[in-house]
């Protein structure tokens, strides 16, 4: 097993997702198959070889700059209109700090 | 009219030269498309109010004696992850099913600017994350051509309406073959193009390293057209590319004798027959117009896939992270603190291929497993990349299946 279900709580924990303990179970079977298919790359060497970290490599260095000038911005109603609970031009989460 | 045969050039001949109206050709298609649609499930909403008042703009103009575009009375459907203003944009989730944007893609503000009518919301898996549509919240889309099996996916809808005849065009998104797999096993037209080449603005990100919008369309220069018309640099999206966009249907119809077209080897281990012999057929039907076929050799294609689901799913578990209860319409109701808020509204709101998805990339992208994953898969990205510079050195185009196999069954 590459992946145990107290492994697989401790990842849902990171993503913040709540699992049934059901889904818990399933969850390691199913990563623990894709993470042993995964396993292939290792069978590449890769040293020397420099990561992909930009899909556009033709591209100038600077080719993502402009100039920082204020554009349009939604009004704060309409950026709102899709929370589930908001108020005073706010979006609403239940209380963080405990008083 | 009939507008399931429809092309593109046809409706502008015929606007011009008055065999019909713009308003004529939306309103019947709107009408076929909600005739059709419960055969398919392909459409999740239809726009009836939005489509009129772009042929009613189309037909104004061509009252007046202006030019009205060159997608003028074209009835275009949407693949539901590409968001459109004022209209629900669901991404084929239970979490989003209340969403209204605030904002059109700029693939789709361009589409209407051209003229095309927006008719409906395709249908497609969940935050684009399949290949048969049945990962919908909102039920299968069977395959138009034959209704018991799958038209492919993720755009699985946008794929059937195309082959339904109940669209003209469609918009569609690729991340790992999700406008490719889909046209293929719905036999339309559908085109991935490069990376940068559309404004991904607008594309609810699922992987932004690989995401894609493209076209599908009836026929190779419908879909040239449609491309032409949204490809170009765009400020709202960094990474679009800034480099001319040319008129691509000019290139349709244009000899190809003397082009050298590559068969990469490895594209062909494990092909289904019926595929092999299609594909042999295509390959004949070239070399019959005077191309030149080579055998080429990409020799990590055995790596791709693995090395894809741990990219996509490393972003993908960034991306989905707003879906926090807090923007996006979705919120437990059990939820007494901001942790239970974050914890229940995506453990209820995601379907179980999101979830998977969302532990996958999370898991290889924490403290411990970095290097041995994201990083190892990125560095064999460069790999596969290098591939194919080199095939390109010696070949004007690539011929492989899309898919090893035809369209399979629902639940296969």
């Amino acid at each position: 097993m590459k992946i145990t279900e107290q492994e697989v709580r401790y990842v849902a924990g990171l993503a913040h997702l709540q699992l049934t303990e059901q889904e818990v179970g399933r969850m390691a079977h199913d990563l623990d198959e894709i993470l042993t298919h995964v396993e292939k790359l290792n069978e590449i060497d890769t040293a020397g070889v420099a990561p992909m970290a930009q899909v556009l490599y033709q591209a100038e260095s600077n080719a993502t700059l402009r100039p920082d000038t204020p554009g349009a911005t939604l009004p704060n109603e309409t950026a709102l209109a899709n929370a589930p609970l908001s108020g005073s031009g706010q979006f609403k989460v239940p209380r963080v700090i405990e008083r | 009219m009939n507008v399931s045969t429809l092309t593109i050039g046809q409706i502008q001949q015929g606007l011009r030269a008055k065999s019909f109206s713009a308003t004529e050709v939306i309103q019947e298609a709107l009408r076929y498309a909600a005739a059709e649609n419960p055969k398919t499930n392909a459409y999740l909403l239809f726009s009836e109010e939005r489509a009129l008042a772009s042929a009613a703009e189309s037909d104004r103009r061509l009252a007046a004696g202006a030019d009205p575009g060159p997608l003028a009375g074209v009835p275009l459907a949407v693949k539901d992850v590409i968001v459109t203003r004022n209209l629900r944009t669901t991404c084929g989730s239970k979490l989003l099913q209340n969403f209204i944007p605030p904002y059109d893609a700029t693939a789709v503000e361009r589409l209407e600017s051209a003229g095309a009518a927006v008719i409906g919301k395709a249908n497609c898996d969940e935050f684009a994350m399949g290949s048969s549509n049945e990962n919908s919240a909102y039920g299968p889309v069977r395959n138009p051509v034959a209704l018991d099996r799958v038209p492919g996916g993720s755009s699985g809808g946008s794929a059937a309406v195309v082959a339904q005849g109940t669209a003209v065009a469609s918009l569609g998104s690729d991340t790992g073959g999700s406008i490719r797999q889909p046209a293929s096993f719905c036999g339309v037209v559908g085109v991935t193009p490069t990376y940068g080449r559309v404004s991904r603005y607008g594309l609810v990100a699922f992987a932004s390293s690989l995401d894609h919008i493209g076209p599908f369309a009836r026929t190779v220069k419908d879909a040239a057209v449609v491309l032409r018309e949204m490809a170009g640099r765009d400020p709202h999206d960094a990474t679009s590319a800034n480099a001319p966009v040319p008129d691509y249907s000019a290139s349709c119809g244009q000899d190809v004798a003397g082009m050298t077209i590559g068969v990469p080897r490895e594209y062909f281990d494990g092909l289904n027959s019926e595929t092999g012999d299609q594909i042999q057929k295509g390959i004949q039907l070239l070399q019959a117009q005077g191309c030149k076929v080579v055998e080429v050799s990409l020799p990590h294609t055995p790596y791709a896939i693995a090395c894809y689901y741990i990219i996509c799913t490393a972003e993908a578990s960034s991306n989905l992270a707003r879906y926090d209860g807090v923007r996006y319409t979705s919120r437990s109701s059990g939820a007494r603190s901001i942790g239970d808020m974050y914890n229940l509204t995506r453990g209820e709101g995601f379907g179980a291929e999101c979830k998977r998805r969302i532990m996958l990339g999370t898991y290889v992208l924490s403290a411990g497993y970095y290097d041995a994953y994201y990083l190892k898969a990125q560095k064999v990205r460069s790999l596969i990349a290098r591939d194919f510079q080199q095939a390109f050195e010696s070949v004007d185009a690539l011929i492989t299946p899309v898919s090893p196999f035809p369209a399979f069954k629902l639940g296969e």
